[in-house]
């Protein structure tokens, strides 16, 4: 009888009532209003385990057949100057690179960015539907909606799927009237507040660039820096995190996108970096320089050439 | 295969053959080290890549070495291509019913023997109990084989000089590693002609 009436009974509807009520069909499942009303759900006993037969959204089934984007690493710390958002740009299918130019930052709207990791479809979806319900509220109250109200939304929206096999772990970040706010809202329903978080697959890696380099005193370029660094750490140890990071600044006048850049081209920058100091310490003073920059030059032939391999005995 | 990633490709040229690898060993998706190399030498004239689960290659590769030292004691020459496949393959059966986690690929150019005048350059590519293929034109193996198969398919052409075979081979494989998450933190290739071995390490993507 309950399985019954649970198949029975109407999809989840996370809409003010009044709006509900407004009724009348819009399309797909948008109400006349442009509301979610809720998603058509399997008609089978348990929909979760339905869908797990067929996808990996849930983790559960490595053998399922259709592999959704999983491996990720985001980042978003606050400090003095505002926020940034650093985010590498890669989607696999299980070991198959899928894509290298995915954006992973959602640009919500002028003052908010959501990043992506989990399923890249219900990330896009839902944040974008989060910029709709943004605005709505906007225009209601004359006021733009604040951090936490804008991540709680999303929550709330998220919770209501819970077990159906939503996958995301975004951060909503942006600045209100409180100042700049970053909030880590998941599929679970988990929505927490902080300073510094990283999400996906590389996200320990970030963690571990971010942990050593962070201050709430930085300054722009350093804490721009760090992001770009700690998303160059995860791209390069993580194998489902890489290609190319795209980079984001949020001040109190809005986001601003910093551009793209190639990881691996970054992380042999780094590496060069590196080793130039090391012959700098070595000579004892800066004067060597110029001999670390002329093997830069050479590591750009895309080959070395090495003694005929030895005989075996 | 998946535990370790790697990834191993071998073409056939004009009198000469290539053999290349990529150089990351990670666990899971770890990447641990860039200068993992899957790609040994038999004698100067043949190589053997072993991909796979990386603490059989290691094994595989000292028992192999060990058979073929035993081989050139007993017979007083060294293995042909063909030959060291079987063994090869013998070897890998030896353990049918709990495999090693390898897939091999052999590249060599034979000598000329009396009876064989004018030998061809040998690949030939194995499961990983030991069941024989020869292609004529090229073998792949690990965790980016498809993409290998993929872009040999586009690239390779028949009776390529070593120079140009090198170039195929490198962009083969360089191509293939950037769309597996498993392979790739750089690549060595070798190049097998009548008179010399040219052993190039490439740059690659290091994310």
């Amino acid at each position: 009888m309950e399985a019954l009436v649970q198949r029975l009974a109407p999809p989840p509807a996370h809409v003010d009532p009044d709006e509900y009520s407004v009724g009348g069909d819009g399309e797909g499942n948008l109400n006349a209003l442009g509301v979610v009303r809720g998603m058509q759900v399997p008609r089978v006993p348990d929909p979760a385990a339905f869908l797990s037969t067929y996808t990996n959204s849930m983790s559960q089934n490595p053998q399922a057949k259709i592999k959704l984007e999983h491996g990720t690493t985001t980042l978003a710390f606050r400090f003095r100057g505002g926020i940034i958002v650093s985010v590498d740009s890669r989607a696999t299918a299980g070991s198959y690179i899928a894509s290298g130019t995915v954006k992973k930052v959602i640009e919500i709207n002028k003052y908010l960015l959501g990043t992506m990791a989990g399923g890249a479809a219900d990330c896009q979806y839902w944040e974008t539907y989060l910029g709709m319900r943004c605005r709505m509220h906007e225009l209601r109250n004359k006021e733009r909606i604040s951090v936490a109200a804008a991540s709680k939304l999303l929550a709330n929206i998220v919770y209501e799927y819970k077990g159906q096999g939503l996958s995301m772990g975004t951060m909503i970040c942006g600045w209100d009237k409180t100042g700049p706010q970053i909030f880590y809202v998941d599929s679970e329903g988990t929505r927490l507040k902080g300073n510094v978080f990283a999400v996906g697959s590389g996200a320990t890696f970030a963690y571990g660039v971010l942990d050593q380099g962070y201050s709430y005193d930085l300054s722009d370029e350093d804490a721009q820096e760090l992001g770009r660094r700690a998303i160059v750490a995860a791209g390069h140890r993580d194998a489902y995190s890489g290609n190319t990071n795209n980079l984001f600044h949020v001040r109190e006048d809005g986001w601003e996108f910093l551009g793209n850049k190639d990881i691996s081209e970054l992380w042999y920058k780094y590496e060069q970096e590196k080793k130039d100091a090391r012959h700098a310490t070595a000579a004892g003073s800066g004067a060597d320089a110029g001999a670390g920059k002329q093997q830069g030059e050479n590591a750009a032939r895309p080959t070395t050439e090495v003694q005929p391999v030895p005989m075996e005995e | 295969m998946e535990m370790n990633g790697g990834s191993v490709v071998a073409m056939i040229g004009k009198d000469c053959v290539a053999i290349a690898s990529d150089l990351r060993l990670g666990s899971q998706a770890v990447g641990l080290a860039s200068n993992f190399e899957k790609v040994f030498p038999v004698n100067d004239k043949l190589f053997i890549g072993l991909s796979g689960l990386a603490t059989d290659t290691y094994t595989l590769r000292e028992s192999l070495r060990f058979r073929v030292n035993m081989y050139r004691m007993k017979e007083e020459r060294e293995i042909t291509p063909e030959t060291f496949t079987h063994l090869v393959s013998s070897t890998l059966y030896e353990k049918r019913f709990g495999p090693y986690f390898i897939e091999p690929v052999v590249a060599g150019l034979p000598d000329a023997t009396p009876l064989n005048p004018n030998p061809k350059p040998f690949i030939s590519t194995m499961d990983t109990i030991g069941c024989i293929t020869t292609p004529k034109d090229f073998a792949v193996a690990g965790t980016a084989t498809d993409k290998l198969y993929g872009v040999a398919e586009g690239l390779w052409e028949p009776d390529l000089e070593p120079e140009d075979l090198f170039e195929t081979i490198s962009q083969t494989i360089l191509n293939a590693m950037d769309r597996d998450a498993l392979s790739g933190w750089g690549a060595v290739v070798h190049v097998i002609s009548k008179d010399k071995v040219v052993t190039r390490y490439l740059r690659g993507r290091m994310d």
